[in-house]
């Protein structure tokens, strides 16, 4: 196992008596993606900026290529690379005078003209920063914090605001930049973002980890439930429901029935072999379904199994400081 | 997974300088392009000169109303104006340009998104200290020299003391526009911070009633703050005899405490 290139552990962080970083542990090894994923207020900005030795821990280690940047956060500013959640630029700086600005700040710079061309920001380079769309300052930022040709790269948010076009096309950089050698550590409140591109990933919940591991490996160890998705043409929606109902009281196989979005679908929950209960009882009442579908799982179920409540990225600070209590 | 994480060569305590000429640099370029503050911090002393000495009667017409042995006898009104000028030029560009710019960049994130570079934050303070005091002395040397063309002035009696005040007041209200950039919290606080201090300091320095013509409770306060005492001082370098002991310690002592203070107050976000 090779030394991890980024070790946090038993972090706490509070402002006045609101804890936002409360007990939060991870390593990252050389040349992964690694995602903090949780909801709003969860405390992953604050646990990266610590990291970065941007604001002082109240507890635990932070380290980054084997240096405590709590003590010593100078010594990593050469090789760790930081987007920001928060940060703008001067709104008359262009494109172009940025990159060459922070290049300078570094001992062993990229080339901004290759950095300007791998972020297709080339055509943009004298574009001032107060006229760049959203997902142009996104690159632009995702370039000022490559630019030192960082061994370790933190992208906070770094999808947030744009549109699903400029999401993927961002997605696709992020790998193309993993693939250059970089180790990132991507935070995101976004499930499906991190599903996509993380190797591995923690998901935090009000200043906690609550569950670790790769996307796949974390959804593969839900409970083995199934969910089928049936939906009825309208006027046989309620007795469908109805039949589904007693159904679920009567037969192991079927744990429970939701609603499942559209007044014509029925969500049915249950073991692995849920579908085998529910089509000999649908043909029982003589119901012919319209459509039939099984869900599958993601990490958004893998949030509801470990904190018991649906994943809502834009939960409120109280809901998250109860979450945190609890 | 075979590559290990050996500790970075370079290892810098807290930051460089790496890259300050070219912050300086790409600083000043930006800044160009904003047309308010090179204009207030330039033009501004000389627009004022030239106005008061222009526009308002009987300010070329030497005074014959003081004692004719009084240094002001003979002396043309717009030429007392001068320190005053020279004191505005000062308190611009410290006051009402270099904290908000400041304050922005914090209230923007551009001094949290510099300390995660090796670049030092200090940095951009440092390019704006000096940006604006180059404003300052060249906005200063502007008025100068275009009062000179239109008005003609008579030559400083002390120059190396009318220099002495002019370098201790920028030092004071340098000091001085740090402290508000260090404290107010938002662009918007720092422009209210440093306009309700600009305008009765403005005052103070005899912008409405320069060196002569100033009332005496005027004067006695104006001597302990540091755009009064560094218009009176320059008052009295240029035209009299004696040595403004008292002004000069005034600055010295203004821009001795706010430092300490404003470097403590500072935030970076
Ligand atoms: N400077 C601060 N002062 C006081 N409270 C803060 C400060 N910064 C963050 N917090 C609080 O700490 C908690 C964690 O914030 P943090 O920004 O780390 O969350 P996050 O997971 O990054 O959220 P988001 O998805 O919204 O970016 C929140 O409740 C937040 O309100
Ligand atoms: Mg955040």
């Amino acid at each position: 196992m090779a030394q991890p290139i980024v070790e946090v552990r038993n972090l706490r962080k509070t402002y006045g008596d609101k804890v936002a970083v409360d007990d939060v542990s991870f390593a990252v090894e050389p040349g992964e993606i690694f995602g903090i994923l949780g909801p709003n207020g969860a405390g992953k900005t604050t646990t990266v900026e610590t990291l970065a030795g941007l604001r002082h821990a109240d507890g635990g280690t932070v380290r980054v290529l084997g240096i405590d940047t709590q003590r010593n956060p100078g010594a990593v500013r050469d090789h760790l690379g930081v987007q920001l959640q928060e940060a703008a630029l001067h709104d008359k700086i262009t494109v172009g005078e940025a990159l060459r600005l922070f290049a300078a700040f570094y001992d062993d710079p990229a080339d901004p003209g290759e950095l300007l061309e791998l972020l297709d920001l080339t055509p943009h380079a004298g574009v001032q920063f107060a006229r760049l769309s959203g997902g142009q300052r996104q690159r632009l930022s995702i370039a000022l914090a490559l630019v030192g040709n960082p061994r370790v790269a933190i992208l906070d948010e770094l999808t947030t605001g744009l549109d699903p076009q400029a999401r993927r096309s961002t997605w696709d950089l992020v790998e193309r930049v993993r693939d250059t050698g970089v180790t990132i550590l991507l935070v995101t409140h976004f499930m499906d973002e991190a599903e996509r591109l993380c190797d591995r990933l923690v998901v935090i919940d009000g200043g906690r980890v609550v569950a670790e591991g790769t996307p796949a490996g974390l959804i593969d160890g839900l409970e083995s439930e199934r969910t089928v998705v049936v939906r009825f043409a309208p006027d046989e929606a309620a007795r469908a429901r109805g039949v589904l109902d007693a159904l679920a009281a009567r037969h192991p196989d079927v744990l429970r029935v939701d609603d499942a979005g559209a007044a014509t679908e029925v969500a049915v929950t249950g073991t692995r072999r849920v579908l085998f209960a529910v089509v000999p009882a649908l043909a029982e009442a003589d119901l012919v379904p319209e459509d039939v579908r099984t869900v599958t799982k993601s990490l958004e179920d893998v949030f509801l199994a470990v904190t018991g409540r649906q994943y809502d990225p834009q939960a409120t600070d109280t809901e998250q400081l109860e979450g945190a209590r609890s | 997974m075979t590559t290990t994480a050996p500790a970075p060569t370079t290892a810098r305590a807290a930051g460089s300088w790496r890259g300050f000429g070219r912050l300086l640099r790409t600083e000043t370029a930006v800044w160009l392009r904003d047309f308010a503050a090179p204009f207030f911090g330039i033009l501004f002393p000389t627009v004022i000169l030239l106005g008061v000495g222009l526009a308002i009667p009987g300010m070329r017409d030497p005074i014959t109303d003081a004692p004719p042995d009084s240094v002001w006898y003979g002396l043309t009104p717009v030429a007392t104006y001068l320190p005053t000028v020279l004191a505005m030029a000062v308190g611009t560009a410290s006051l009402t340009v270099m904290p908000v710019t400041i304050a922005t960049y914090r209230e923007k994130g551009v001094l949290r998104r510099l300390s995660t570079t090796p670049m030092r934050p200090q940095g951009i303070v440092v390019a704006h200290l000096v940006i604006n005091a180059v404003t300052t002395v060249v906005g200063a040397a502007l008025a100068l020299v275009v009062g000179q063309l239109v008005f003609g002035f008579v030559a400083p009696e002390q120059l190396g003391v009318v220099v002495l005040s002019f370098v201790l007041g920028m030092a004071a209200m340098f000091t001085l526009g740090m402290l508000v950039a260090a404290v107010a919290p938002r662009a918007s606080a720092a422009n209210a911070i440093a306009m309700s201090l600009y305008f009765p300091m403005l005052l103070l320095a005899g912008l409405w009633t320069p060196g002569p013509i100033m009332p005496e409770v005027l004067r006695q306060i104006g001597q302990f703050t540091p755009l009064g005492a560094a218009a009176q001082s320059m008052t009295t370098a240029w035209f009299e005899q004696g040595f403004p002991l008292l002004q000069l310690v005034v600055m010295a002592v203004w821009s001795a405490v706010a430092l300490p203070v404003a470097i403590r107050l500072f935030r970076w976000s």
